[in-house]
C-alpha cells in the first residue's frame, strides 16, 4: 500500500512536470486529485485495511495528497504566468507610433497679450471698458483736448465717415465716454480695442491695429501713483527684474506726458539688437490727465486728478515673441497663429 | 531737427561733454535724440590739394591727369570729374584714406598712368547729393582759394562735427532753432547761453523812404518787418556758412538766400528775400488772394490761389504765398543789388491750411504752423541785415518798415509749490523749483508762497499750471519720483458678465479645435454684405485708401473665407478658424452705425486626420453644428436651440440652416455654395455666423445640481421607416412630446437609405431611455409610455414601425 502510494506520487509528479499548459495541468489535477482519481480510490479502499493501520495510511495519503496539490498549484501558477506573458507579448505595441492628435485651437497672439494685460489690471481692481469703433469726432478728438484745427488731428491720418464721424484713431474715446458717464465718480478702467489710421500696410504699419489704455481718476491721484502702477505692470508682463524709466513726451490729452521704457528683457540692459544697443525698450505712453479733458467730462481739475497710459499690443507681441512684421497678425496664417498655444514660465 | 554740436557750441559751452552723454541728458529731460551722426565718419588722410597742372589722359577721353600739390609733395592723381581744372583748391583723399562707405584709397594705375589718391566730391565724403551746392552737384568740390595745401580738409568743411537728430514732439517748436536748443541745453547743463550780438553800421538812407508797406489782413498777418539792403553782391556764401547749412540739412544757394536760411535755423524765424528792383513798385502789400489768382512759385510751378490764402503782393500782383513759398518773379538772382528782407508773423492756422492745400511744406511753413516767437521777428530781420552787410557787402538802410499789432505779452501762470508736489507725489523744495525755472530762463517770482511765472514767448507750450509741473518734473528728473499706488476706494474690478461669457465662448471654440483669427473691419463694396446675417445701410469711408478697404463689413464670413483660401493656397489644407468682432449696421439716432458683435467660424479640409489608424474624416455640416451646439451648451443655452433648413445667397441650398434660440433667429450655418467654393479655390467649406451680442445678452438661470439617478432606467429601441423628406428633428419632437415625463433621453443611432428600403423612404432607429428619479419603473409603466410613443409616431409622423 505504501509502495503503491509512493508510485502514485512519482507518477503524478511526472505528469505535472509534463503538463505544458493550464488545460493539461487541469487534466492532471482531475486525474489524480479528482473524485474519481486514484487517491480517492485509495481512500475509499481504506475500509479494507486493518483498523490499526488505518490512521497511519490515512496520514500518509493526506501527506501525499497535500504535497502533490502543492506542487501542482505551484506549477499551475507558473503556467498561468507563462500564459499571461504570452498574451502580453502578443499585445505589445510600437509606442513610437504617432498618437491620435487631440484637436485644439488657441487665442490669437494679440488676444493673448490683451488678456494678460487685462488680467493684471483686473487683479488691481480695474474694470474693462469698451466702446464703439466708429466714433464721433467729439469723443475721438475734441473731448481729448484736440480741438478742430489742432495739428495732431490731421484729416489725412484718419478714416472719416462724415465730417463729424470717423473710425476711432485710438481707444481714448472710451475714456472720454466713461468719464462723461461716471458723472464725477472715481474711475479705474482698462480700454482694449481695435483702432484705425490712414497708413499703408507694411512691415511696421497697419491701417487697423489694436490699443489698450488705462485710466484712473480720483482725488489726489499723483504721478508717483502712475509710476508705481506701471512699474508693477512691467514686472508682471516682462519679468521681475525689469526696471522702468520715464522720459518726457507729449500727448494732447495728458500733461505732464511721458514715455515709459523698460530695461531690455533680452540683454538685461547691456545692449542688444532688440533694444537697439540702448538697454531700454520703449513700451508705452502715459501722463497725468490734462485739466481740459477733466473739465470737458465734468470733473473739477482743482479737486480731481488722474493718470492715463496706453500701449500697442502689436508692439508688445512683436517684442515678446520676436515677430518682425506686423502683417502677420492680420494674415491669419495657421502656421503663425497656431504657435501661440503654450504657456510660458 | 538736425543740431550740429559744432554750431551749438557758439551759443552754449558744451566742451568736455561726450556727445553721447549730451544726447542722453537731452533725451532724459525732454527732447528725444533719435541718433547721433558723426559727420567725420572717422575719415583720415583727407587733405587740401592744389591742382598745379591738369591734362587729358592720352588713353581715355574722360580722365584727366592732374599734378596736385598736397603740401608735402606734388603728386599725380587721375581724376574723372569733368569740372577739374588747374588752379583749383580741391579735396584730396591720400593713399591710406578710408572714405565713408568703406572705400579704401590706394595707389593705382589707370590706363597706364599712376594715380596717388583721389580728388573728391562732397558726396564721396557722405554729404547727401541734395545738399551739395548745384555748381558742384555733378563733379568734384572746389575749395576757396585761401585753403592751404596739405592741411586737413575735414575742419575746413565742418566735418569734424557730430550732429544730433532730434525727434521733436509737436509742443516743442521752441527747439526748431539753434537758439531754442541752446536755452534747453543751457538749462540741462546749468549754465547761461550766449546770444548773437547784432551790430552793423546802417546807412543814412532810411528804409521807409524806399519801401511802402501795407497789411490788409492783420488777423492772418499781425506783424511784418521789412528791411532794405542796397549794393549787395550776390555770390556763393563763405565756406563756414555753407558748412552750417549742410550740417542742418539745407542746400546752399547764394549768400543772400543762405543768410535767410541761416537765420531761419538760428532764430527759428523764417525770412524771405525779395529783389527790390523786381518788385518794381517799391511797395509790399499783404492781403488775401483773389479767388483764382495765379502765382508762379520759386519751384517754377504755377499755383492757383483761393480767396482765404494770404499773399504778399507788390501792390498789384502776388510776389509770394505768405509763409509758404516766394514767387519766381521777385527771386534774388546773380544780378540782384537791392534786397528786401521780410520777417513776419503769419498766423499758424492760415499757413497750415495754405501749405496743406497747395501740398507745399517747407522749413518755413512748418515753423509758422507752430507759431514763431513774436519777440524774435524783428531781431531775426536785424540779424539777417547784419550778415548781409558782413558777407554780401550790403549797405543796410536805416530802420525797418514795420506794421506791428502782434500781442507779445507773456502768459502769466500762478501755481503753488504744494499743488506741484501733490500732483507729482513729491516734496521738491521751493528753492529747487525756482532754480529749475531760472535755469530754463523762465521769469518767476515767489509771492506769498506762490510761483508767479511769465512764460517766455519762445515757449508757446507753457500755458497752464500743469505745463509748469512738467517743466519742474522733467528738469528735476522723473527718476526721482517715488513709486506709489493710487489710494482710492477699493473696487473689486473684473469682467462684466458679457465680457466673461465672451471669454467662455472663445475658450470653448478653441477647445473644440478652432484657431482665433483677426481680420480687417474694412472691406470692399462687393463683400460688405455677402453672407450677412442681417443687412442694413452700409457705412462708407469718405476717402478710402483703396476700394478693398472702403466700407465697413456687415459679415465676418468673407474675410474668414479669404483667410481659408490663403492657408489652402499654402498647402495648409485643413483650416479651422473663428473670429469675434463687430459688424456695422445702418445708422442709429446719434449718427453712428449700430455695432453688433458677431462670432463666426470657417472649417475646411480634414476634421480628423489620423491616417495610420484609418481614422480620417473630412469636415461636414454636423461637425460645425456640433460645435455650435457645444458652444451654446457652454452658455446654458442649448435648450430651445433649433436649426431650420433655408436657402441663402452664396450657400449650398440643401446644406444651410438658420439657427434659432427660443424662436429668435440668432445665426446661420451651412456649406459655401460649390460654385463659390470653386471661385475661392476651396474644397467643401462650412461656415457659421451668430449674433454674439444677442446670445450673450440672454440671462441664464443659476447652475443647480440635478441629483444623479438612484434607480435604474429602462431602454427601448425603435426602428421606423418614413418618407425621405421627414426630418429627424420632427420625429424627435414627436417622440419627446408623446413620451411624457418618464422619457429622459432620445438618441438617434441609425440612419439608412438605399437597398432594402423602399425608394423615397428612409429608415431611422432611435434609442429611448425611461426613468423615474424616485423609484424603479415597472415593466407595465414602461410599456405604457412606450406605446404612446409608437402610436404617436404612426399617427402623427406617418412612420412605419419595423420589427
Ligand atoms: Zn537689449
Amino acid at each position: 500500500m505504501e509502495a503503491q502510494l509512493e508510485l502514485l506520487k512519482v507518477e503524478a509528479l511526472a505528469k505535472i512536470e509534463a503538463a505544458s499548459d493550464v488545460k493539461s495541468l487541469n487534466d492532471v489535477r482531475v486525474a489524480y486529485l479528482g473524485k474519481k482519481g486514484p487517491i480517492t480510490d485509495l481512500l475509499k479502499g481504506m475500509g479494507k485495511l486493518p483498523a490499526e493501520e488505518r490512521p497511519k495510511i490515512g496520514a500518509l495519503v493526506n501527506v501525499i495528497r497535500e504535497s502533490v496539490t502543492e506542487i501542482l498549484e505551484d506549477r499551475m501558477a507558473k503556467l498561468e504566468e507563462l500564459a499571461i506573458n504570452e498574451q502580453l507579448e502578443k499585445e505589445s505595441i510600437d509606442v513610437t507610433l504617432p498618437g491620435r492628435p487631440a484637436r485644439t485651437g488657441n487665442h490669437h497672439p494679440l488676444t493673448r497679450v490683451v488678456e494678460e494685460i487685462e488680467d493684471f489690471f483686473i487683479s488691481m481692481g480695474y474694470e474693462i471698458a469698451e466702446g464703439p469703433e466708429v466714433e464721433k469726432d467729439y469723443y475721438n478728438f475734441e473731448a481729448l483736448n484736440l480741438p478742430k484745427g489742432h495739428p495732431a488731428r490731421d484729416m489725412q491720418d484718419s478714416f472719416y465717415i462724415s465730417e463729424d464721424i470717423l473710425l476711432r484713431t485710438h481707444t481714448s474715446p472710451v475714456q472720454a465716454r466713461t468719464m462723461e458717464a461716471k458723472g464725477g465718480a472715481p474711475i479705474k478702467i482698462i480700454c482694449p480695442g481695435k483702432v484705425y489710421r490712414r497708413d499703408s500696410d507694411d512691415a511696421t504699419h497697419s491701417h487697423q491695429f489694436t490699443q489698450i489704455e488705462g485710466l484712473v481718476i480720483g482725488e489726489d491721484i499723483r504721478m508717483s501713483d502712475l509710476k508705481g502702477t506701471l512699474s508693477l505692470f512691467a514686472k508682471k508682463m516682462f519679468g521681475d527684474e525689469r526696471e522702468i524709466r520715464l522720459r518726457p513726451s507729449f500727448f494732447p490729452f495728458t500733461e505732464p506726458s511721458v514715455e515709459m521704457d523698460i530695461s531690455c528683457f533680452k540683454c538685461g540692459g547691456d545692449g542688444c539688437n532688440v533694444c537697439k544697443k540702448t538697454g531700454w525698450i520703449e513700451i508705452l505712453g502715459a501722463g497725468m490727465v490734462h485739466p481740459n479733458v477733466l473739465k470737458m467730462a465734468g470733473y473739477d481739475p482743482a479737486v480731481v486728478s488722474g493718470f492715463a497710459f496706453g500701449m500697442g499690443p502689436e508692439r508688445i507681441a512683436m517684442l515678446k515673441y520676436g515677430v518682425e512684421d506686423i502683417r502677420h497678425f492680420y494674415t491669419n496664417d495657421v502656421r503663425f497663429v497656431s504657435q501661440f498655444h503654450r504657456t510660458e514660465a | 531737427m538736425l543740431v550740429s554740436t559744432k554750431w551749438l557750441s557758439e551759443y552754449v559751452n558744451i566742451e568736455g561733454i561726450a556727445v553721447a552723454d549730451l544726447a542722453e541728458k537731452i533725451t532724459r529731460s525732454g527732447i528725444e535724440v533719435d541718433s547721433i551722426i558723426d559727420r567725420s565718419h572717422d575719415m583720415t588722410n583727407v587733405v587740401v590739394g592744389y591742382v598745379v597742372e591738369c591734362v587729358k589722359h592720352p588713353e581715355a577721353d574722360k580722365l584727366n591727369i592732374c599734378q596736385v600739390d598736397v603740401g608735402e609733395e606734388t603728386t599725380q592723381i587721375i581724376c574723372g570729374a569733368s569740372n577739374v581744372a588747374a588752379g583749383q583748391k580741391v579735396i584730396v583723399a591720400r593713399p591710406g584714406a578710408v572714405l565713408p562707405g568703406g572705400m579704401k584709397i590706394k595707389k593705382a594705375k589707370l590706363r597706364g598712368e599712376e594715380s596717388n589718391g583721389m580728388i573728391c566730391s562732397l558726396q564721396e565724403l557722405a554729404i547727401e547729393g541734395k545738399l551739395v551746392p548745384k555748381a558742384y552737384a555733378e563733379g568734384i568740390y572746389v575749395l576757396p582759394e585761401s585753403a592751404v595745401p596739405g592741411s586737413d580738409a575735414l575742419p575746413l568743411l565742418g566735418l569734424d562735427d557730430q550732429v544730433l537728430e532730434f525727434d521733436l514732439t509737436p509742443n516743442r517748436s521752441d527747439a526748431l532753432s539753434m537758439i531754442g536748443v541752446a536755452y534747453e541745453v543751457g538749462a540741462i547743463l546749468s549754465q547761461g547761453i550766449q546770444l548773437p550780438e547784432i551790430t552793423y553800421t546802417a546807412s543814412n538812407e532810411k528804409a521807409e523812404d524806399m519801401l511802402k508797406l501795407r497789411i490788409d489782413a492783420k488777423e492772418d498777418n499781425p506783424m511784418y518787418v521789412a528791411k532794405v539792403v542796397k549794393n549787395v553782391k550776390v555770390e556763393a556764401s563763405p565756406l563756414w556758412l555753407q558748412n552750417r547749412l549742410m550740417a542742418a540739412g539745407v542746400r546752399p544757394h547764394n549768400n543772400v538766400v543762405d543768410i535767410t536760411n541761416f537765420v531761419l535755423m538760428e532764430y527759428g524765424q523764417p525770412l524771405h528775400a525779395f529783389d527790390y528792383d523786381r518788385l518794381e513798385t517799391g511797395e509790399i502789400a499783404v492781403r488775401l488772394a483773389e479767388q483764382g489768382e495765379k502765382i508762379t512759385t520759386l519751384d517754377d510751378a504755377e499755383r492757383t490761389l483761393e480767396a482765404h490764402q494770404l499773399v504778399i503782393t507788390n501792390g498789384k500782383e502776388p510776389v509770394a504765398i505768405a509763409g509758404v513759398m516766394g514767387g519766381l518773379n521777385t527771386e534774388v538772382h546773380d544780378g540782384t543789388t537791392t534786397v528786401v528782407i521780410e520777417s513776419a508773423y503769419f498766423a499758424p492756422g492760415s499757413v497750415r491750411r495754405t501749405s496743406r492745400e497747395l501740398g507745399l511744406r517747407s522749413d518755413a511753413s512748418t515753423r509758422f504752423e507752430k507759431g514763431v516767437d513774436p519777440n524774435r521777428v524783428e531781431a531775426a530781420a536785424e540779424r539777417a541785415a547784419q550778415l548781409m552787410a558782413e558777407i554780401a557787402g550790403g549797405e543796410v538802410l536805416a530802420g525797418s518798415v514795420i506794421v506791428d499789432e502782434l500781442d507779445k505779452t507773456p502768459v502769466r501762470i500762478t501755481v503753488s509749490p504744494d499743488y506741484i508736489n501733490n500732483r507729482l507725489g513729491m516734496k521738491i523744495p521751493l528753492e529747487e523749483m525756482l532754480a529749475i525755472l531760472d535755469g530754463l530762463q523762465i521769469p518767476t517770482e515767489a509771492v506769498n508762497g506762490k510761483l508767479i511765472i511769465d512764460a517766455p514767448t519762445r515757449r508757446q507750450d507753457l500755458r497752464i499750471q500743469e505745463d509748469i509741473i512738467e517743466e519742474i518734473a522733467r528738469m528735476y528728473g522723473y527718476d526721482l519720483i517715488p513709486m506709489t499706488l493710487p489710494v482710492t476706494e477699493s473696487t473689486p474690478g473684473g469682467l462684466s458678465p458679457y465680457q466673461s461669457k465672451r471669454r467662455t465662448v472663445r475658450a470653448f471654440l478653441e477647445g473644440a479645435g478652432l484657431y482665433q483669427a483677426l481680420t480687417y473691419s474694412l472691406t470692399s463694396k462687393e463683400q460688405a454684405q455677402s453672407y450677412a446675417l442681417e443687412t442694413a445701410p452700409v457705412t462708407e469711408l469718405l476717402m478710402p485708401m483703396s476700394e478693398d478697404r472702403s466700407i465697413l463689413r456687415q459679415s465676418l464670413i468673407p474675410h474668414l473665407l479669404e483667410a481659408a483660401t490663403y492657408n489652402v493656397a499654402r498647402r495648409m489644407e485643413s483650416v479651422a478658424l473663428y473670429e469675434t468682432g463687430s459688424v456695422f449696421l445702418g445708422e442709429q439716432e446719434d449718427g453712428l452705425p449700430q455695432e453688433v458683435e458677431h462670432v463666426a467660424a470657417v472649417i475646411t479640409g480634414k476634421w480628423v486626420d489620423h491616417a495610420w489608424q484609418a481614422e480620417t474624416k473630412s469636415v461636414d455640416f454636423f461637425v460645425l453644428k456640433g460645435i455650435v451646439e457645444g458652444m451654446m451648451d457652454s452658455l446654458g443655452l442649448v435648450e430651445g436651440l433649433s436649426f431650420e433648413q433655408t436657402v441663402l445667397d452664396g450657400m449650398h441650398p440643401g446644406r444651410t440652416a438658420n439657427i434659432f434660440q427660443n424662436g429668435k433667429r440668432i445665426g446661420l450655418i451651412g456649406q459655401i455654395h460649390p460654385t463659390e467654393q470653386k471661385k475661392r479655390d476651396l474644397k467643401n467649406t462650412y461656415v457659421m455666423e451668430m449674433n454674439l451680442a444677442k446670445i450673450l445678452a440672454i440671462e441664464t438661470d443659476e447652475l443647480l445640481y440635478v441629483p444623479v439617478p438612484r434607480f435604474p432606467s429602462s431602454s427601448r429601441d425603435i426602428a421606423l421607416v418614413v418618407s425621405s423628406g421627414t426630418s429627424a428633428g420632427m420625429l424627435r419632437d414627436v417622440i419627446r412630446s408623446a413620451g411624457g415625463k418618464l422619457l429622459k433621453d432620445v438618441r438617434l443611432f441609425d440612419l439608412y437609405e438605399g437597398d432594402n428600403v423602399e425608394e423615397g423612404k428612409k429608415s431611422l432607429a432611435f434609442s429611448l431611455t425611461y426613468a423615474d428619479p424616485e423609484r424603479t419603473l415597472t415593466d407595465e409603466e414602461v410599456v405604457k409610455a412606450h406605446g404612446k410613443v409608437l402610436n404617436a409616431l404612426t399617427t402623427e409622423a406617418g412612420a412605419l414601425l419595423r420589427g
